[in-house]
């Protein structure tokens, strides 16, 4: 990459492995973030498949029960905390919110860069856990299974995902305090790009939630090393107790993981359909609504606990209230593009797939949301379907769709867009093909967790062993495409898209410290209506005028 | 950049807000983590309160007293250091700091002299230790222990931390610009006083509940 093109960008100084590691450049750590994140997005998918290539037979034939239980603990923690939780936030969230809000870095640029250590250092007790024999828990850690009768390496899994906690507080701080202080002038709250409301909606989650779950990690590991026994009840301890404060942080992290993705789409569509974005601020605050439900429903998730009857009904109604600040951004999404000129690059035709599995898995989050129904599914592959339709088929879905749409600003490159175009259809067909039997599976009462299963379900089963071999192929697509972009790919203009944005008024890669002058902002967001955007809109040599 | 040490800022006085607020919003994050560890503790002592009651007469009160004592006046050397530093008296304000951090130390010394305390007396359920418990209801009431020794070891880490860091901070002090100084007190200070604020819950939950 070291070559003359770059000179002057933030990729042009200092190419050693030193003045990355050391570096405190939002837009660096990104990058760090993003290797890393790859690497356990590979390997968290690389036990998925296997677990789908066991379940292609209904006998345990590849993996024993055992193996199978560590591959699917593995899978969930890795994925979790090693991949969805820092995913957009690490990556595009470093690099782009700075660059959104007209500012020179994060307000902390050396806590951005400790995270990303605390979160290397914390993956290392995963890694290490992995190595040494694995976890056999779930990811979930329920005791007394994860205290008194788990024999893998618990205590050192529980830390790694602690320590990583730690990580995601830095991230959400630096994130609240960098919106709070640091937009440009003229650029007022409610002219912010949807993308940065939904990582202050997530940084709060973030931030409020993550101490939960060290409390109750912490716990586990007090119980396990020093004997204190809060959730052993031959101490006097509550098993429950620990799902209460487990999901009091699983369930908003649940929106961690998805509401950058939500920021994602609504940046993408408006840009593809050249308008703006529709009802931007009932978008917006259901973002803040998304956060403040997400924080009153985690007694779904203990709906057969034996939780009492009447907690069962508020929390279903919780629930279902979820759905009205969801339902109130796919209205939107989808009247945006309603008389817009749509057209069909990469990112838009991973954003319409986002909208599409969205909303079809939200809708599968009313059934769980509903008591009775959720007693007939509990613990089956209904409930895996859904959250996978939310987290892969929502949130991957937008994390690849940010990653074609802001890659020309990260790297200063295109990439192919037939190969682009294809790994998302073939993305799309290889999803639905490895969850949606999982739906039919779960309804005719297939538990998941298990290793064989009776032979009449061996027919959906097939479908989505086959549709997971789709789905891997769409995923190690990018990389090669993605990968020869970085060092062949043509020279990408500032602003490839035509978009609004802070963004891409700065070059493309941007200098060091963002834009050469500093930006002032006189419209909205997504202002696709109005006249003349490319000569004028937010550029930096508008600044004497507007002043 | 013009005496800031993040180049995000252009002066330092919008570095000291941006500081603040940070650790107000630090000070959220904290407040959620004791959160869930007091609630537990408070879910617990609704459902086995007389085995908790008991138990609680077995901490030392005057222990505990002398130490809320130690805490709270720590709280005021520090008000006090971040007063100097605005007036920037600076020799003063490190002697504040130091008073603030020995206290911290007195604090841990007395925590550490009621732990053996407990420990000799077979009330701490931890590590396979012996607990040799004589009131009623001992399954709870060894659950209150292992509940006390939790909050309260986890509240004297975060005293332990603070220490670290006013440490740290003089250490940095000869070669800091005022600016720094003063953001780094007000910022230190905020820390200071929440640790306190979480003993000033805790004692009378753990101590003087139902006495």
């Amino acid at each position: 990459m070291s070559n003359a093109a770059m000179q002057g960008t933030y990729l042009g100084e200092g190419s050693g492995l030193r003045a990355w590691l050391l570096t405190t450049d939002h837009k660096r750590v990104a990058w760090l973030y993003l290797i890393s994140l790859t690497v356990f997005f590979f390997l968290g998918g690389a036990m998925a498949v296997l677990m789908r290539i066991e379940l292609a037979t209904p006998a345990g034939d590849l993996v024993s029960d055992d193996v199978y239980n560590r591959l699917f603990s593995l899978h969930g923690i890795i994925m979790v905390w090693f991949f969805l939780v820092p995913s957009i936030p690490g990556t595009m969230g470093n690099f782009l919110l700075p660059l959104m809000i007209g500012a020179r870095d994060l307000a902390f640029p050396r806590l951005n860069l400790a995270s990303w250590y605390v979160f290397i250092f914390g993956s290392l007790f995963a890694l290490f856990a992995v190595v040494a024999g694995g976890v056999d828990t779930g990811w979930t850690f329920y005791t007394p299974l994860s205290t008194l009768y788990a024999n893998g390496f618990v205590s050192t899994a529980a830390f790694g995902v602690f320590i990583v906690g730690f990580s995601t507080i830095m991230t959400g701080i630096n994130f609240i305090v960098t919106v709070h202080t640091l937009r440009a002038p003229g650029l007022t709250w409610f002219r912010l790009p949807i993308f940065v409301w939904t990582l202050y909606a997530t940084s709060l989650v973030m931030v409020l939630a993550t101490p939960v779950l060290a409390a109750s990690l912490i716990l586990i590991v007090l119980e396990r090393v020093f004997g204190i026994g809060i959730f052993n009840p031959d101490l006097g301890g509550d098993p429950l107790l620990f799902q209460h404060l487990f999901w009091f942080y699983s369930h908003p992290a649940v929106y961690i993981m998805i509401l950058p993705g939500m920021g994602v789409v609504s940046e993408v569509l408006p840009c593809f359909s050249r308008r703006p974005l529709f009802g931007y601020k009932a978008v917006a605050m259901s973002s803040m609504a998304i956060a403040v439900f997400g924080f009153l429903v985690w007694g779904h998730h203990m709906f057969v606990s034996g939780q009492s009857a009447y907690a069962g009904v508020v929390f279903s109604f919780l629930s279902f209230c979820v759905a009205i600040p969801s339902a109130i951004k796919v209205f939107n999404w989808s009247l945006t593009l309603r008389k817009g000129e749509i057209s069909f690059e990469t990112p838009m035709l991973y954003a319409l797939f986002f909208l599409g599995l969205f909303t079809f898995g939200g809708l599968a989050g009313l059934f769980l949301a509903a008591l009775a129904v959720d007693v007939h599914v509990h613990d089956t592959y209904f409930v895996i379907a859904h959250f996978h339709y939310i987290m892969v088929g929502g949130m991957v879905t937008a994390y690849m769709a940010g990653l074609h749409f802001w890659w020309p600003k990260l790297t200063g490159r295109m990439y192919s867009e037939t190969a682009g175009r294809i790994a998302a259809t073939v993305t799309f067909v290889g999803f639905n093909l490895t969850f949606f039997p999982q739906y039919m599976l779960g309804f005719n009462g297939m538990p998941r967790r298990y290793h064989t299963y009776p032979p009449e379900f061996q027919f959906w089963n097939v479908l989505s062993s086959a549709g997971a071999v789709v789905l891997a192929i769409g995923y190690l697509m990018p990389l090669f495409y993605l990968g020869w972009s970085l060092f062949r790919g043509a020279r990408a203009p500032d602003n490839p898209w035509n978009a609004t944005g802070l963004e891409w008024q700065t070059s493309s890669p941007p200098p060091p410290y963002n834009f050469e002058t500093m930006p002032v902002v006189t419209r909205p967001a997504y202002a696709y209506d109005m006249k003349g955007l490319e000569h004028e809109s937010f550029s930096p040599h508008r600044e004497e005028a507007a002043r | 950049m013009s005496g800031t040490e993040s180049v995000a800022f252009d002066t330092p006085l919008r570095e000291r807000r941006a500081d603040t607020f940070a650790m107000w919003v630090f000070i959220g994050s904290e407040a959620m983590l004791f959160g869930a560890i007091f609630l537990v503790f408070l879910v617990a002592h609704i459902d086995f309160g007389p085995a908790f009651a008991a138990a609680s007469k077995r901490l030392s009160l005057p222990l505990g007293t002398l130490n809320t004592a130690v805490l709270i006046t720590s709280s005021f050397t520090m008000a006090l250091a971040h007063m100097l530093a605005l007036h920037r008296h600076w020799r003063p304000t490190i002697w504040a700091l130091v008073a603030t951090a020995a206290l911290g130390l007195c604090f841990l010394i007395v925590k550490g002299i009621e732990y053996g305390k407990e420990i000799s007396e077979g009330l701490a359920p931890l590590l396979g230790l012996p607990f040799r418990y004589a009131g009623p209801d001992p399954v709870h009431a060894e659950f209150f222990f292992g509940l006390y020794f939790t909050m309260t070891s986890l509240h004297a880490l975060h005293l332990i931390g603070g220490i670290v860091v006013i440490a740290g901070m003089i250490a940095l002090w000869p070669t800091s610009s005022p600016a720094n100084r003063l953001r780094r007190v007000v910022a230190v200070g905020l820390y200071w006083h929440f640790v306190d604020i979480i003993w000033v819950f805790m004692f009378p939950v753990l101590y003087l509940i139902n006495r």
